[in-house]
């Protein structure tokens, strides 16, 4: 008898994803296994550093800060600490967290002996980014809220769009961190990723005081649009250009999605 | 029986690099087959194959009459695979480990604890559940690396050097485990360099040196033709080596082979040798019969392999 090898490319970016929502779930659960007998552990991060500079910068250097219409320093950046402590947590966890899973653990390894592929394993991290992200926002909007600062009750609406920068994140982190070469190479990320998007999103001084080159530039980092759009929602004060921001999120997370796809079966299929 | 495996002109490249040379081959049902050779033979990238994490350059492979390109998730269902290094997760516990793993196979929750509680008892790690990962020997990890293996109730277990790191009481118990699996019918596929862990549990085994397979057959039928029956050794000067070898000029019965600085004088015929009539110093020789690691060292050199 014949037989006759069937090629596939297991590696091309235009492959079509083949991935079991099923199994991706099942990845998403090994997470939340872990987490849950961390999680005291895993908690300190995103209590205490949103804490301690709402108190600091929102309190202590507000004090000092005069606003146009006496907003108070702290209501001003209320909003932009629900986008952007999220926003680290997401990435985090993509970065350090699964380059470990992957690397020193060998986890997906294991986990594409079994039926589940590499996109199911991407897949499933990515919603697992996108949790953390959500969880440090429910503790960022509880202190928001005893803060005082939540003025619109739109601002529930954070909660479920919440995902949607916490994919976003989640797949830019993820994309870096297939290619790392190492845990220490991560810092290039974060130190030139997603730091200057911290400090430049337009969460603790809007960005109209700046260059315009600079305002140029921010409009393209993702951040930007998320601290709009909860901007808008926290203060009751929605306009059009979010649903420009929203489409900006939808886009770069498939693109940022498709990427980390084509990138982990790049590190992971040998 | 059935053949579960076959493979056809398989190989494996990365770039200009070929770790599998168009090697063909075909696993019984029931076997436990055994790829030996030396470290950067191909053995792990064989196997990787198989187990539908290494995509298949040229050539055909089948698992269960499935092809590895176009079924991989059906045939990743038959597999248990126990990998060469532990990957199970540190921040679990021995049964974590375990539930997290069935759900990969979406095994209904209450067969899935049936399936844990007999790998558990069946791997004597029955009191070691709620333990954490990092508290375990290393012999225990492997045997939890092994259950883990058994939780879908694999057709084929697919066994990356299994004992290697392990003391001689753990690969002891692991040996006896496997073939207690073995008995059971369960299809194994073996990876090792270590000879009598061969010896212990493989039906069959092919030698792969450089991807390609050298040499295939039952461990006594390697040993018949690639070693003989019996061995002498002889350690010492080369004055003697070298008045040996010249005794010994023109026999069609032995053949000897020059390693460092140890000579070995390899038996063909049990009988007709009369190794007394060598005269040789008996405190500098060994006599003994020979055995796999003699087929191993003889087909694919003698500290030639390099990674």
């Amino acid at each position: 008898m014949t037989v006759i090898a069937i090629p596939r490319a297991a590696r091309g970016i235009w492959r079509r994803p083949d991935v079991s929502w099923l199994l991706a779930l099942r990845v998403w659960q090994r997470n939340r296994d872990v987490y849950l007998n961390l999680w005291k552990a895993e908690a300190m991060w995103p209590l205490v550093e949103p804490l301690v500079t709402l108190v600091a910068l929102g309190i202590g250097l507000g004090d000092f800060v005069e606003l146009d219409g006496n907003q108070s320093y702290i209501d001003f950046i209320a909003p932009g600490m629900l986008a952007v402590y999220p926003m680290w947590m997401a990435a985090a966890e993509m970065g350090w967290g699964s380059f470990f899973r992957m690397d020193s653990q060998r986890t997906f390894d294991a986990i594409i002996s079994t039926p589940a592929s590499v996109d199911d394993v991407t897949s499933g991290e990515i919603f697992w980014g996108a949790t953390r992200g959500f969880i440090s926002l429910c503790y960022v909007f509880v202190m928001v809220l005893v803060l005082g600062t939540i003025e619109s009750p739109l601002a529930v609406f954070i909660f479920p769009l919440s995902f949607l920068p916490g994919l976003m994140f989640a797949s830019m982190a993820l994309s870096y961190s297939a290619v790392a070469r190492s845990v220490s190479s991560l810092n290039y990320f974060f130190a030139a990723f997603i730091t200057p998007q911290y400090w430049l999103a337009g969460v603790f001084f809007p960005l109209d005081r700046l260059p315009e080159w600079v305002q140029v530039v921010a409009w393209f980092t993702p951040a930007f649009h998320v601290v709009r759009v909860y901007r808008g929602l926290v203060e009751g004060d929605l306009d059009w250009t979010m649903l420009v921001s929203i489409a900006w999120m939808i886009a770069v997370t498939t693109v940022f999605y498709v990427l980390a796809l084509y990138l982990m079966r790049r590190r992971l299929v040998k | 029986m059935a053949d579960i495996i076959v493979a056809r002109d398989l190989t494996k490249r990365y770039g200009d690099f070929t770790a599998v040379d168009g090697i063909s081959f075909d696993v019984a049902a029931g076997q436990c087959f055994g790829f030996l050779g030396p470290n950067g033979a191909g053995k792990t990238t064989t196997i990787r194959m198989i187990s539908c994490v290494s995509p298949v350059t040229e050539g055909s492979l089948t698992v269960d009459g499935m092809h590895v390109q176009t079924e991989p998730r059906r045939i990743k269902g038959l597999l248990g695979v126990v990998p060469q290094e532990d990957n199970l997760d540190p921040e679990l516990t021995v049964l974590q480990n375990l539930r997290a793993y069935a759900r990969y196979f979406d095994l209904p929750p209450a067969l899935a604890q049936q399936r844990i509680n007999e790998a558990l008892s069946l791997l004597q790690l029955g009191e070691k559940q709620k333990d954490r990962i990092d508290a375990l020997s290393g012999g225990l990890k492997r045997r939890l690396t092994i259950a883990r293996g058994l939780l879908n109730s694999p057709k084929i277990l697919v066994l990356d050097e299994p004992t290697v790191g392990l003391d001689p009481q753990a690969r002891h118990l692991v040996w006896q485990k496997l073939r207690s699996l073995k008995a059971r019918g369960i299809t194994m596929l073996l990876t090792t360099h270590y000879m009598d862990e061969a010896a212990h549990l493989c039906d069959r085994i092919v030698v792969l040196h450089q991807g390609k397979i050298i040499a295939g057959g039952t461990p006594d039928e390697l040993i018949d033709s690639h070693a003989g029956k019996e061995v002498i050794e002889l350690h010492g000067p080369i004055e003697d080596r070298l008045a040996l070898m010249s005794r010994l000029d023109g026999r069609t019965d032995v053949s000897v082979e020059e390693v460092e600085d140890i000579l070995y004088v390899y038996v063909r015929s049990e009988n007709g040798f009369d190794a007394s009539s060598l005269k040789l110093e008996a405190n500098r020789v060994v006599f003994r019969r020979a055995n796999l690691e003699d087929v191993f060292l003889r087909l694919t050199g003698r500290g030639l392999a390099e990674e």
